[in-house]
């Protein structure tokens, strides 16, 4: 059973997770993280994406439980890692010049969840994600990445499927129907 | 990989972090696990070694490799008047608080380099409080306190650490803080004057003073559920009543029991003040 959706965005990311959360129902069964790159002084996005869908989004506390129908968003600033059954924070340095770093919570969702993630690389013009992309794989997760040619930046999605070339494509209208076919709404 | 080969991998980790601890003191047996996992899987791979066993093998035998290995665990990542916010809500709420004590102690626990202590020794300065205040700065690691201790900042840093002081609320022209000798701006002997820095580590260390105000941020976000526990008890433990805790922008008092000695003095940036 998936309980974990990872969601990794860049530029144009905003309005990328927002079709994707609003198409998630109030009863989704697996929790959601997401990292977003963007300015260490931002603080609108989690307000922003709350408004975007039936579940509620907020920045992450460290140590925050993981819940299914929650969304947890990497606060401006910090990487976001999922340790067991919670989150937790760092300010470790940058991951190839970023922080919040999407490789980051990739490579530790599927250490702590193994085959129980989805990882969902979206829109952006870089490459981060990639090589968390292919670690979710090889612990048996799911790799899903937006068709690059419907992204509004092509890039990072190329990139993941390079690196994972196993992933499914999904135009962004078809990810968040895919995650609920994936995880379900609980009965 | 497989579920088993997991566990086999939190085993040689377990394993090594006990061969630190026994064979050199140094516990980080209660940190979080997901930072420290992938930190010590960099050491291993720029090692040129497969494992994480290989690893503990290396620091048992070669302990060349262990200032490498802690350089790796030490995060000392830190900025002067980091999220300006809070350094606001400091000036502005806490050290009002502060003015009817003869003598004010601080903790700036976790202090890396020193930045965050030279922020509020400003801070203090400006309120007219320095002069009978002492910031007890203390971290684990000794290179970072040889670094604090010089009183200096990289150059580089001082625009961004500049526009930080503006936005926290600084009253006066921040170059009137320090000078500028080659490439490190030097802090007013004044300012340092009052702060002492000294080795402590948060896991096995006591207290050693009974506080006014604790301020601890970034620090325990890298440390497991039971260290919180009982770093924040040790905390509690080392205010006076109504003394004042900060922590960082994204971290909350754990467990709720523990909290409930506190109430928000200004929730948004995480100061809580301590019940009578
Ligand atoms: C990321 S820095 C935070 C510096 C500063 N407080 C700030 O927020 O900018 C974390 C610091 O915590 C220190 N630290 C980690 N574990 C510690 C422990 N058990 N006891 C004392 N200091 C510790 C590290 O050495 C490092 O300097």
């Amino acid at each position: 059973m998936i309980d974990l959706v990872a969601i990794g965005a860049s530029w144009g990311g905003l309005r990328a997770i927002s079709t994707v959360l609003r198409a998630l129902p109030s009863t989704f069964a697996a929790a959601v993280v997401v990292v977003q790159h963007r300015a260490a002084t931002d603080s609108m996005l989690a307000p922003l994406l709350d408004r975007a869908g039936a579940l509620p989004v907020r920045d992450a506390d460290d140590k925050d439980p993981l819940r299914a129908g929650e969304v947890l968003v990497a606060p401006a600033d910090y990487h976001l890692l999922v340790d067991g059954d919670a989150v937790a924070l760092s300010v470790d340095a940058p991951v190839r010049f970023s922080r919040p770093s999407i490789d980051v919570l990739f490579e530790t969702a599927a250490q702590a969840r193994g085959d129980r993630v989805v990882a969902v690389v979206l829109t952006g013009s870089n490459a981060d994600g990639a090589a968390g992309l292919m670690t979710v794989r090889r612990h048996g997760g799911i790799a899903l990445v937006q068709e690059p040619a419907d992204a509004e930046r092509p890039e990072m999605p190329s990139a993941a499927l390079r690196a994972c070339p196993g992933a499914q494509v999904r135009p962004l209208a078809a990810i968040g129907p895919e995650l609920v076919r994936i995880c379900g709404p609980t009965a | 990989m497989s579920s088993s080969e997991s566990s086999v991998e939190e085993l040689e980790l377990e394993l090594l972090l006990e061969a630190l601890y026994r064979r050199h003191g140094l516990d980080f047996r209660g940190y979080a696990m997901a930072s420290l996992r992938r930190r010590v899987w960099r050491r291993v791979q720029l090692d040129g070694l497969a494992t994480i066993t290989a690893l503990t093998d290396r620091l048992l035998h070669h302990p060349d490799v262990l200032e490498r290995l802690l350089a790796d665990l030490s995060i000392n990542v830190t900025e002067m008047f980091r999220d300006p916010g809070f350094h606001r809500a400091l000036r502005e709420k806490v050290l009002p608080l502060l003015r009817t004590y003869p003598f004010v102690r601080v903790w700036n626990a976790g202090c890396s380099t020193g930045e965050e202590a030279y922020s509020m020794a400003i801070a203090l300065q400006e309120a007219g409080l320095l002069d009978r205040s002492r910031i007890y700065a203390t971290d684990m690691n000794e290179g970072a306190l040889a670094r604090a201790r010089t009183g200096t900042v990289p150059l580089a840093s001082m625009q961004s650490y500049t526009e930080n002081y503006q936005r926290a609320g600084g009253t006066r022209g921040f170059s009137e803080y320090y000078e500028v000798q080659g490439d490190m701006a030097v802090f007013d002997p004044a300012l340092t004057r009052n702060i002492v820095f000294a080795q402590h580590n948060l896991a096995t260390d006591r207290s050693f003073n009974e506080f006014h105000v604790i301020v601890c941020r970034n620090v325990m976000i890298y440390f497991g559920r039971d260290l919180q526990r009982r770093v924040h008890q040790l905390f509690l433990d080392s205010l006076v009543p109504l003394g004042l805790l900060g922590l960082g922008r994204k971290e909350t008092i754990q467990p709720p029991e523990l909290a409930a000695s506190y109430e928000p003095l200004e929730s948004a940036e995480k100061l809580y003040r301590r019940r009578s």
